[in-house]
């Protein structure tokens, strides 16, 4: 007789019920349906982990995502009999390991391709550098249930983002076991809150939260990206929805943050 | 005409009136009535409607401006969205072209241009002349280099331009604005339909007569005037396939509301409460003419003027005497005469909104300041004003001013003063006094703000990108980076 696993959420470093003491069915098993207090909990585990994270060095924060690819590729048999135990499945934890890794070799060498150094016409020292925007909410995709949050949870992280993801709703399981992936990787409590539950009852929340800076929108649909741009704009929020090419890219990541410029005087 | 604020008592022994010294207003003709810029043509208003733009040092009426309603909205997108297509299409060297032409043009009109500025939005010629004029300039001549080099500027992908920009653009640097957001959008190969602010529309219509003396393509530049009404016609017209906005936050949070679901593209440089942190070890004078130039310049009519002054408590004292001394030796009045400091307050409703806040302020509880200064009989003005003893909760403290009012706050440590800067929903800019390198990169870090400015302040240039953390908006002007807004990179 196997020991059952009890899935649950993450976020603040722990993994948690929801507070409502819901659950729903999926993948043949009870997931937490977390609540709106469990949205905004969770964005107030990511601000306070945005200062921490945001200042790591981008070498230390490539390292912890490379970390997490090596966790991920540790539990690739775990994550491939959740997807389904075929060629897709494999694969897609292939991708899933391999996009980790190229956004941890992304961390320090951002700054170097999109921050300049600018010549103005006086005896000024002026530089741009990208900067994280801050908590950045991302919508996963309904499919593919772990590379789809992966694509949107590692360009957030690479850039110093702390992240608030609402999980598949119809295949939630890769998304709260990565979390198990992640909480072994060295990265802080809070950096990324991951709740499941109904998305109609927790985008709302998120979109219109003011202490989120930004939303990756790709699991929208048409529709629910109208209502998340609208509730967005009550806190001049960044809506992103990337485009298939941009979906792996630094573009990605530039998408996240902010270009913060500094002057300074130059002389004796 | 030009008005001295009494030196006080200390400097009483010296004569600080200058002789007037006002800039000739004859370099400049204003018709008496001017229509909207469509397609290459100034035309009729289908509204048939105008408005008065008016002097504010004066309170004369300048001039009749045709508002634009939703039929000459349609028509200058549709006269936008045809010269697109060939627009677009024209070698990039030669768009190079026409863009290089317009910044020599500004170059050689810009007394003219100097003057109108100052004249239609009460601003000192000294900064119309000295900032707002050589910078549109350079604007239009940095972008106008980008031009045939786009491919360069964004690695592994071919930037192709979005279409119609609609753009809307306050009053406190009417030309400069227009520079800001015209330049890129047409080097990128898009074409624009723009909407000055209804109390200066006059700089961009004599900037309409400057494309055709360049011989822009027919609607490539479409001047549409009016008000809010306008701006929203532009905003909303399916035609237009990006919008850009500078003005007030509330306007911002409007517009990206209403572009909700409709693909648009969007940038907003918004609102901002800039803080200006001196530490104890500043250059005190040096700060001082900082933090004047940071409240007071323009009126303080700047979305990233340093309105809290953070001062750290061991030199509070001294600075503020020294401030005070100065705000003493700043002139007010003719903003045409070469010697003033401070010109007059863009409008009566500004002038509503600036006196309200001040008077919350006193409510409130914090302490006035404002040097002995005599006002002008006519004309909309308001003197230099500090406020000290001011909380963090305090209105002065919080919202936007958008005038010569400084909000003086005091802090101990670093820390301190990182949680009082960063307590705002805006995130534009900061000032940073201090003689400790280490300091000033440590607190540059910690900054969530667009621009900051480390012992100098309000400074602009067209290589340097320019725009805002959080609430103060998203995108950049200025710079490589300013291109994005006006490019596909897909």
């Amino acid at each position: 007789m196997d020991v059952r696993k009890t899935y649950k959420m993450y976020a603040g470093g722990e993994f948690i019920r929801s507070e409502s003491g819901r659950s729903y069915r999926a993948d043949g098993v009870n997931v937490p349906r977390g609540s709106r207090k469990d949205v905004r909990d969770a964005v107030v585990a990511a601000r306070s982990a945005f200062g921490g994270w945001s200042r790591r060095t981008a070498m230390n924060r490539g390292q912890i995502l490379y970390r997490a690819a090596e966790m991920l590729d540790g539990r690739r048999a775990q994550f491939v009999a959740l997807l389904g135990a075929d060629r897709g499945a494999r694969r897609e934890v292939e991708r899933a390991v391999e996009v980790l890794v190229w956004y941890a070799g992304w961390t320090d060498k951002l700054a170097q391709v999109t921050g300049t150094v600018n010549p103005v016409a006086g005896p000024y020292f002026n530089f741009t550098l990208p900067e994280p925007t801050g908590v950045v909410g991302v919508v996963a995709p309904e499919k593919p249930g772990l590379l789809g949050l992966v694509l949107r949870l590692a360009p957030a992280l690479c850039g110093g983002n702390t992240m608030v993801g609402l999980l598949s709703e119809s295949r939630p399981l890769p998304g709260l076991t990565l979390a198990e992936v992640l909480a072994t990787s060295d990265l802080p409590a809070g950096v990324v809150n991951l709740i499941s539950g109904r998305r109609a009852e927790l985008l709302p929340w998120l979109a219109g939260h003011m202490n989120v800076n930004a939303i990756d929108a790709a699991g929208c649909t048409d529709e629910e990206l109208a209502a998340v741009e609208k509730a967005a704009a009550d806190s001049v929020k960044r809506v992103v929805r990337l485009s298939a090419r941009d979906a792996l890219s630094p573009y990605a990541v530039t998408s996240f943050m902010e270009f913060k410029t500094v002057w300074h005087p130059i002389g004796v | 005409m030009a008005l001295t604020a009494r030196p006080p008592s200390e400097l009483a022994g010296f004569d600080w009136e200058y002789a007037p010294a006002p800039e000739a207003r004859d370099i400049v003709t204003i018709a008496a009535r001017n229509q909207l810029y469509i397609g290459g043509k100034f035309v009729e208003p289908h509204s048939r409607k105008f408005f008065k733009t008016v002097n504010p040092a004066t309170e004369e009426t300048l001039a009749e401006v045709a508002e634009a309603d939703e039929v000459d909205v349609d028509r200058a997108v549709n006269a936008a969205g045809e010269a697109f297509r060939s627009w677009s299409r024209l070698q990039p060297a030669r768009r190079a072209r026409y863009i290089f032409r317009i910044s020599r043009l500004l170059q050689e009109r810009s007394r003219e241009l100097a003057v109108l500025e100052t004249l239609d939005g009460g601003k000192p010629i000294k900064e119309s002349r000295d900032v707002d004029l050589p910078l549109a300039a350079a604007h239009f001549f940095y972008y106008a280099g980008w031009a045939d080099k786009l491919e360069w500027a964004f690695p592994n992908r071919s930037p192709r331009p979005l279409g119609v920009a609609g753009q809307i653009i306050p009053w406190n640097f009417p030309l400069l604005m227009l520079a800001w957001k015209i330049a890129p959008a047409l080097a990128a190969g898009n074409t624009v339909v723009l909407k000055p602010a209804e109390t200066t529309p006059l700089s961009a219509l004599l900037f309409a007569e400057i494309c055709e003396q360049a011989e822009l393509p027919p609607g490539v530049v479409n001047i549409v005037t009016g008000a809010g009404q306008t701006g929203s016609y532009v905003v909303s017209h399916p035609g237009v396939r990006k919008v850009a906005f500078t003005g007030s936050t509330e306007v911002g949070k409007l517009i990206q509301r209403g572009l909700a679901g409709t693909g648009k593209r969007l940038t907003l440089e918004l609102g901002g409460k800039a803080a200006n942190i001196v530490f104890e070890d500043a250059p005190l004078d040096q700060a001082v003419e900082g933090i004047v130039n940071g409240i007071y310049f323009n009126q303080g009519h700047v979305c990233c003027a340093g309105s809290r002054l953070l001062v750290q408590e061991s030199i509070q004292q001294p600075l503020l005497e020294k401030l005070k001394l100065r705000l003493g030796t700043l002139r007010l009045g003719d903003p045409l005469d070469k010697n003033t400091d401070v010109g007059a307050i863009n409008s009566k409703q500004q002038l509503a909104k600036i006196t309200g806040l001040v008077e919350s302020g006193v409510r409130e509880g914090a302490e006035i300041y404002q040097p002995e200064c005599r006002l002008p009989e006519r004309g909309y003005w308001f003197p230099p004003t500090l406020f000290t003893g001011v909380s963090q909760s305090h209105r002065i403290a919080r919202e936007e001013i958008f005038g010569p009012v400084l909000s003086v706050l005091t802090f101990r440590t670093p820390e301190e003063a990182v949680e009082k800067a960063n307590n705002t929903p805006y995130g534009l800019s900061a000032g940073i006094w201090t003689d400790k390198g280490s300091r000033i990169l440590w607190m540059t870090e910690r900054m969530r703000a667009g621009v900051v400015w480390a012992n100098t302040y309000n400074r602009f240039d067209p290589t340097s990108p320019f725009g805002g953390y959080k609430e103060s908006g998203f995108g950049r002007e200025g710079g490589l980076q300013g291109l994005l807004a006006y490019v596909d990179l897909n």
